[in-house]
């Protein structure tokens, strides 16, 4: 037997195939090309190989001892939610064919994707309230880092960029490294309360930004007053750069109501599952205009010779394969099969049950909130309206706080401490629509009781 | 009328040289021709260096500057509507008109004749 | 075998027909899930929480549909579509291998799918385990010690790493490496990534294929940051004088940087370190079998020698005492390039390749990849133009400039494949080769099907001189025939139009 059950070729049809190629054996045909030196270096190590069964139990025996967040009442958020995702989503998207398929380079035999990836854009361009969408990105940070990019590439001459300090933390690190070698100077604007200090916002027009970016809601749960971020943009020619989260667009404006020229978003919560935070989708949407400068892959409907409808990659002369070293963007795949996730999803809850699981979303937040206030008035650390999340303040250190609330069964939310000094003590709940009354009742009663608010 | 060895051609024009692509440059590009960019009017340009883009379905051509100059006039038929490029590359499908700055720069172009005998040369007729 | 008993398989029947879209299957009143009723307290609550000027005023209008119509839906789509799963999918440089189904199990596991990216690291000591272990295989595999498996894919490995080497330069004082040189064979997303990190691609003439000393010794200099090389290249050529030519650009201070696509075909048998790489990417989603899920998500992991490490980006996992904790404290970093940690189930289903096939599996991996594209070369060398050979690594490619005489081309060539049920190789790339057909049969075909796949391409080579039309006009037994790329291009439809 092979050590490799997945090569099929026998030890017979091996000896045939080697004859037919004229070499003596495998170890020769490279032995044939690359320099002998290089061949078969000692100290490669790995472990014995496992078989099927062993390999299950040795998974089964390494993460035994793993609490995953859904197997205790979770507060956790902070960019990756646990929300309702409807049992088809998982049958539909994990058919093979979808599967083990390859990037729709032939469109004849991918058909079936295309269609998927143009449905998809639909679906986020609708959402969004935007004119097109492209196929897809990596996650919602990296689509913030492309947006920044092409708004940089609209203005030429303009070297700065703006963004709110109230934007994910991660998603700041990610377009300073995006850009951090263009010589391009990121401003960050303050907030008070949780919320941007707008009067800060107005003085970054004279600085003439290439971009200016909001996010809604914000990294604390907090709604923003997008409008202002809209306005300071035409007033200074920038371009407006929305970071919006589509799980709350059944509920909130969508960037195309207020203006956005490009809207991103991240799209783990449109039936994707947490996965450690590595199971994710980034939303790319913006106005017609920017069509030809859009990074990644883009999906067009069209006709065959015959007049019947199909769908082709588009304006692909955008993408490296083609432009190369001026391409609009190194990208070359999309994360097709996680697109395929929230076309499924959406496709299942219509706007309807949409709207009604945001709707129910943003009535346990505030259950929470309104449970909590009962409890401890000035346990709110910040009062603006808000969507999913809400940062609590507690009476000791925050970490210290999660320690003792996960002895009682919870994973209680985010520390807030890497922010700095004045959030030792801040939490960042998240409740989504799958908490219970019962274990929100539960979780703030656990708070008092452990003296934490 | 004289040509670039990047397959532009230009002809003078009183004080401004229209400039365009060849019809084997269209050829090269499957004469499907979907979008052309074209610099703004005022603009100063360099001999040899990119002003615009033509791109078909699957392929993009830059287009290079057969002179230095500003850019007087672009054709915006063409930006509106790139069929016309393919249909009439050397006459209706003209991209820009440019007035020279270094006039000299004209003689170093290739003559028709030079030009053909660089398309025998790339093998092609 | 005759042309029709090989012909499309696996997408004839129920595959034709023509699947409305979402939009259009929308029934007003219909909606594919159930949800329990809203609460009494649910207007008041969110109307205290939140303010009617932030409610959405633009109508939601996505489709209604029933669950019934979305399940028939995507299975109507999922069958008009070409998989490895149902057929040979010979793309070049892709490295369309089969995908174990034990992997998609594990992965599947709400171990991973439930664990959050803020849970406490004792919570997730299993994970990381994973995850930890991975990074020191593919450490250990590429000698290459300092791993990230962040990067999404393998265009954003690639830009990840040379953010890394910037970064390595900057901390040097050498500010001035910028030239990235990059040979004409290379993958187009090369010179992109160079380009997207503020870098000059600069672009290497081949000679035979192959990278060419004297050419590259020609740009070499003090502002040179690295050498991007695909080893074996994009013709499935091993680069011989790789040694020679690490030599020439670590002695002007440059670093290499390997492309690793191609990293199967040698995986096992071929230390990256030992030829001079100083920082590869790895697509996880080619070498260590994850599927390709219709064009993602992959993975682009870096490994970088142990002087470059210091930049990487954050977190690293480190193991202590026996546990693993996450590190954010590197002064160097570049910081990050996504939110989190990476495509997890990417690195779970990487994870368990590795774990069942060990070394000596992952030796016949690159073992057989090799020695089923020198066999279906041998099968086709007589057919087709090869114009590099005789010999290859995991993939060659051939011309099909033979077959153009008679109006031919190599697009034709794969839209034939189809009709006999076949997905395309990969065509015209790379690009010096003008009508290239690039073709990588990954080690898990077996030789029945290299054989009825070399038969069908010998009867298309004998079509493109009896009967050319037959092969201009393919394919016929596809859900659609040829599309109208132009008028899609010229005209932008992107989205299904409103109402």
């Amino acid at each position: 037997m092979r050590s490799n059950p997945f090569v099929q070729t026998t030890l017979q049809q091996e000896q045939e195939m080697l004859a037919a190629v004229e070499a003596a054996s495998i170890d020769e045909l490279f032995s044939q090309q690359v320099p002998k030196k290089l061949l078969n270096p000692q100290g490669m190590a790995l472990e014995q190989p496992l078989s099927e069964p062993e390999l299950t139990r040795r998974l089964r025996d390494l993460v035994s001892a793993d609490i995953p967040s859904t197997r205790r009442i979770s507060f956790l958020g902070g960019g990756c939610y646990d929300h309702f995702i409807p049992a088809a989503v998982e049958s539909l998207a994990s058919r093979s064919e979808f599967v083990t398929a390859y990037t729709p380079y032939q469109p004849e035999a991918s058909q079936g994707t295309l269609q998927a990836f143009f449905e998809y854009q639909t679906l986020m361009a609708r959402l969004y309230a935007m004119e097109a969408s492209n196929a897809s990105l990596y996650d919602g940070a990296s689509a913030l880092g492309e947006a920044v990019f092409l708004a940089l590439g609209v203005h030429p001459d303009r070297r700065r960029v703006v963004l709110p300090m109230t934007l994910h933390p991660q998603y700041r690190q990610v377009v300073k490294s995006y850009i951090q070698h263009l010589d391009v100077e990121v401003i960050e604007i303050p907030f008070r309360d949780g919320v941007t200090d707008y009067d800060a916002l107005k003085q970054v027009v004279t600085l003439q930004p290439a971009a200016i970016v909001s996010t809604q809601p914000n990294y604390f749960g907090c709604l923003e007053d997008v409008d202002r971020f809209c306005a300071a943009a035409r007033e200074c020619g920038a371009l407006f750069i929305a970071v919006a989260d589509p799980f709350s667009l059944g509920l909130i404006r969508p960037p195309g109501e207020y203006g956005a020229d490009i809207a991103v978003g991240e799209g783990q919560p449109l039936g994707l599952r947490q996965y450690w935070g590595g199971e994710t989708l980034g939303i790319f949407t913006s106005r017609k205009e920017f069509l030809r400068r859009m990074p990644g892959r883009l999906v067009g409907l069209t006709r065959d010779r015959n007049g019947k409808r199909g769908f082709v990659l588009t304006l692909q002369t955008r993408e490296q394969h083609i432009r190369r070293e001026k391409a609009t963007s190194n990208i070359c795949t999309n994360h097709a099969l996680n697109a395929l996730r929230a076309t499924i999803h959406l496709a299942l809850l219509g706007p309807f049950g949409l709207r009604v699981l945001a709707r129910r979303c943003a009535r346990n937040l505030a259950y929470f909130r309104k449970c909590l206030l009962e409890q401890a008035p000035h346990a709110l650390a910040f009062s603006a309206p808000a969507f999913r999340e809400t940062v609590v303040r507690l009476k000791t250190d925050a970490r210290e706080a999660c320690a003792r609330l996960f002895q009682r069964g919870f994973y209680a939310g985010i520390p807030l401490r890497d922010l700095g000094a004045d959030f030792e003590n801040l939490l960042l709940v998240a409740v989504t629509e799958k908490r219970t009354d019962d274990e929100i009742e539960a979780f703030v009663a656990a708070l008092k009781q452990e003296g934490l608010v | 009328m004289r040509f670039s060895k990047t397959h532009e051609w230009a002809r003078s024009e009183g004080e401004v040289v229209v400039v365009g692509i060849t019809e084997y440059a269209v050829e090269q590009l499957n004469k499907e021709i979907v979008f052309v960019e074209l610099p703004p009017v005022g603009k100063t340009i360099k001999q040899g260096e990119t002003f615009g883009v033509v791109e078909a379905v699957k392929t993009a051509a830059d287009l290079y500057a057969p002179l230095s100059g500003t850019v007087e006039e672009i054709n915006s038929v063409v930006s509106e509507e790139p069929s016309l490029l393919a249909q009439d590359p050397v006459n209706s499908g003209w991209l820009i008109k440019i007035r020279p700055s270094q006039p000299a720069e004209w003689d170093a172009l290739l003559t028709a004749e030079q030009y053909k005998k660089l398309l025998e040369e790339e093998g092609h007729h | 075998m005759s042309n029709d008993d090989q012909k499309m398989t696996t997408m004839t029947g129920f595959g034709l027909g023509e699947v409305p879209t979402l939009f259009e299957e929308s029934v007003s009143g219909r909606q594919g899930v159930s949800l329990p009723p809203e609460t009494p307290d649910t207007e008041n609550l969110v109307t205290s929480l939140i303010p009617p000027s932030h409610i959405r005023r633009v109508p939601l209008s996505l489709p209604e549909l029933s669950e019934f119509q979305v399940v028939r839906h995507f299975t109507r789509l999922s069958q008009r579509t070409l998989s490895v799963d149902n057929t040979f999918y010979p793309l070049g440089s892709c490295t369309m291998k089969y995908n174990p189904k034990l992997n998609e199990a594990i992965a599947a596991s709400d171990n991973f799918a439930g664990s959050h990216p803020s849970q406490p690291e004792e919570s997730l000591q299993g994970l990381l385990a994973i995850y930890y272990q991975l990074s020191q295989w593919l450490g250990a595999l590429t000698g290459l010690p300092g791993v990230s498996l962040q990067p999404a894919a393998g265009a954003h490995g690639e830009f990840t790493a040379l953010l890394v080497a910037k970064a390595y330069f900057r901390d040097r004082g050498e500010v001035q490496r910028l030239q990235v040189l990059v040979p004409d064979t290379a993958h187009g997303t090369n010179p992109a990534s160079a380009t997207r990190c503020g870098m000059e691609p600069i672009a290497l003439t081949s000679k035979n294929g192959k990278l060419d000393p004297t050419e590259l010794k020609h740009h070499l200099s003090e502002r040179t940051a690295c050498l991007m090389i695909t080893n074996p290249n994009t013709l499935g050529l091993f680069e011989e004088e790789i040694l020679e030519i690490s030599a020439l650009v670590h002695e002007v201070g440059a670093l290499v940087y390997l492309d690793g696509a191609n990293f199967n075909a040698l995986v096992g048998r071929v230390r990256p370190a030992d030829f001079g790489a100083d920082l590869m990417h790895i697509n996880l989603h080619k070498t260590f079998s994850v599927p390709h899920g219709s064009g993602g998500p992959g993975s682009g992991p870096i490994c970088v020698r142990e002087t470059l490490a210091p930049y990487l980006p954050v977190p690293i996992v480190e193991m202590r005492d026996g546990q693993f904790r996450l590190r954010s404290d590197r002064p160097k970093s570049i910081g990050k390039v996504r939110t989190f940690f990476g495509n997890i189930p990417a690195v779970v289903r990487a994870w368990a390749y590795i774990a069942q096939l060990g070394l000596e599996g992952l030796r016949e991996v690159s073992g057989h990849a090799v020695l089923n594209a020198n066999y279906l070369l041998k099968l086709l060398a007589q057919y087709y133009d090869v114009p590099y050979g005789p010999r290859c690594m995991h993939e060659f490619v051939i011309d099909g400039t033979r077959q153009k005489k008679s109006g031919v081309k190599a697009l034709d060539i794969a839209k034939k494949l189809l009709d006999f049920g076949f997905h395309p190789p990969t065509t015209y790339f790379p690009l010096i080769v003008p009508e290239a057909l690039m073709i990588e049969p990954t080690e898990t075909e077996n030789k029945e099907t290299l054989e009825a796949f070399a038969r069908a391409m010998i009867e298309i080579a004998k079509l493109a001189v009896d009967n050319p039309s037959a092969v201009t006009s393919a394919p016929e037994h596809t859900p659609v025939s040829r599309l109208d790329e132009l008028s899609a291009a010229r005209n932008p439809i992107v989205t299904w139009p409103e109402l």
